[in-house]
């Protein structure tokens, strides 16, 4: 049996109690929620985007602490970053807990990616996989959607 | 078979003994450790379930309803023998009023789909409370949509108890149906259903109860009840999945039109012209789950060998050692379920989700449910994302609720570190 504190690690915790870039964005390019039917969990993630750049985000919501804490460090990582570059970051990180495949990342952002490391504890909890991708998955429907704020869900 | 089994759980003197009881459910030797708080989403099965329904398609297995041979009349026989098992164990008068479905999803919709449009029309209301689980609200919304219904929702007050006085209120000559749960499957608490059909019938409305937490832990008698309408799934009652029962007056079956055409409901076809059976054949269109039917005639004889009576007074003690246990724990909240709470509690432990609180537990190896329970409506009215909730079987014991409670304290621990 796991140890519960390999998913639970402090940053988690951190993260989940006192959520990074936690608000709405006052002008947003693109917005999208994310809802877990399974547990009632809903999210909003806002970006503000320059040209191909992420110049902001933030998300709103409520969730557990896996989902704050992966939103948190998701705004954290993909903020200033480029598109292309934060949906290289998704594939790496979905790959990572799905147990899939991903196109190796570029040496410039194997940082970020270590960052969202104490996140793949998941892995060993099948159940609360959809938690920690929720929030990147909301991201990915705001690139698609723009302002008409799509929705997806995890089921 | 079963009787002989069910004897040897009883301890020395007859006492209930839920220790002994679990030996009867292979999934707690396949899962040693296991402590199972979640029957009210699914119970287990024992092995009288289990074996019997293997037995039965070795043995007596063909389609009913149907053959000239011997076999399938002996099929029939154990299908319709479940009916009046059934007819038995609700105390209906008839066994023409006990028609098999998939499970009370099923059974809410048939009455929805079938009696709705027969004896309702634009304007009339329904009401239900405002603990339904979303099975004894959806299809209600959904009639309301096609017909111009209005839906009406009764209230609990701040204690987890049905409003009688606010349900009264609400009641009047427009009421055609009352639709409510006998006992919450996320509060525990038992509704007074009987007086709310003595209220209904008052206006003229009829009554359907949604029994899904109520038949597999109390006598359940649908005639002293009053109740038109009454629903259970077979596998919260030890049963197989796929199986349910809707009981339902004779003279309101008759007055129903079928809501699904096919084969073994009708009397007569002509190709542009067919003549239904009588209840309850005429809502049973096409080969029914027949071994499962077989399967919770046995989960009803499994109930009945122990009895309700004793599972009712074992879960009602059990219910009141885990809610003063549970509650005493710094920092749980619990939901309240009211005067008359049987089997069910929720609580939420602060500052920690419900969903975090699912995995710790999980991982001393607790099986509780976490999330909104089909119930947002009530959530919402609690103001609560979602609760953890447990609920009990014949097989849980005090030993199941302290560790309950040891889970919970590791899981403040972990997330107030």
């Amino acid at each position: 049996m796991m140890d519960l504190r390999e998913l639970y690690q402090d940053i988690i915790l951190d993260h989940g109690r006192h959520p990074r870039n936690f608000h709405a964005l006052e002008h947003p390019t693109h917005l999208a929620r994310g809802h877990n039917p399974l547990c009632g969990d809903r999210i909003i993630v806002y970006l503000a985007v320059e040209g191909e750049r992420i110049a902001d985000v933030s998300f709103e919501g409520r969730g557990c602490a896996i989902s704050t804490a992966a939103a948190s460090l998701m705004t954290e990582v993909v903020k200033g970053k480029t598109i292309a570059e934060a949906r290289a970051l998704f594939a790496q990180f979905h790959a990572t807990v799905t147990g899939g495949g991903a196109e190796e990342l570029p040496e410039a952002l194997q940082e970020d990616a270590e960052r969202l490391e104490p996140l793949t504890g998941v892995k060993a909890y099948p159940v609360r996989v959809k938690c920690a991708t929720l929030p990147w998955h909301a991201f990915e429907a705001a690139l698609k959607s723009g302002l008409a704020g799509g929705t997806v869900k995890t089921e | 078979m079963a009787g002989a089994s069910l004897r040897s759980v009883e301890a020395p003197g007859g006492r209930f003994d839920p220790r002994r009881l679990r030996r009867e459910f292979p999934i707690f030797e396949r899962n040693p450790g296991l402590v199972f708080l979640d029957s009210g989403a699914s119970a287990q099965k024992p092995c009288s379930v289990i074996d019997g329904i293997a037995e039965f398609y070795r043995t007596d297995y063909a389609n009913v309803h149907r053959g000239v041979y011997k076999l399938s009349g002996r099929s029939t026989d154990r299908f319709e023998a479940a009916r009046e098992k059934t007819r038995a164990f609700l105390n209906a008068a008839d066994e023409r009023e006990i028609v098999f479905v998939r499970g009370a999803t099923e059974a809410i919709n048939l009455v929805a789909q079938s009696w709705g449009p027969a004896h309702m029309r634009a304007g009339d209301e329904i009401v239900i409370s405002d603990v339904e689980h979303h099975s004894n609200i959806v299809p209600w919304q959904m009639l309301r949509d096609r017909l111009g219904l209005k839906l009406v929702v009764a209230p609990t007050d701040d204690t987890g108890e049905f409003d009688l006085a606010a349900f009264e209120a609400l009641l009047s000559p427009r009421t055609r149906l009352v639709a409510v749960t006998h006992i919450s499957n996320v509060t525990g608490a038992t509704l007074p259903v009987a007086r709310i059909v003595e209220l209904a019938h008052a206006v003229g409305a009829k009554v359907l109860v949604d029994g899904c937490q109520a038949v597999p832990r109390m006598p359940v008698d649908v005639r002293a009840l009053g109740c038109d309408f009454y629903v259970f799934s077979g596998h919260k009652a030890y049963g197989p999945t796929g199986t349910g029962v809707l009981y339902g007056r004779y003279d309101l079956l008759e007055s129903m039109p079928p809501w699904q055409g096919g084969g073994g409901m009708i009397l007569n076809v002509e190709i542009d012209h067919t003549e239904f059976q009588e209840p309850p054949h005429r809502f049973e269109a096409g080969t029914p789950d027949i071994a499962g039917v077989v399967g919770l005639g046995l989960a009803l004889d499994f109930i009945e060998g122990i009895g309700r009576d004793a599972i009712r007074d074992h879960e009602e003690a059990l219910t009141g050692y885990a809610v003063d246990r549970v509650s005493r724990i710094p920092g749980v909240k619990m939901v309240p379920g009211g005067q008359r709470q049987l089997s069910v509690f929720s609580f939420n432990i602060d500052g920690v989700h419900p969903h975090d609180v699912g995995t710790v537990l999980d991982q001393h190896g607790v099986a509780v449910r976490v999330g909104h329970h089909c119930a947002q409506p009530l959530m919402e009215k609690l103001g609560l994302a979602g609760t953890v909730r447990a609920s009990l079987g014949v097989y849980n014991d005090e030993a199941d609720i302290d560790r309950l409670a040891e889970a919970i304290g590791a899981c403040r621990e972990m997330f107030q570190r």
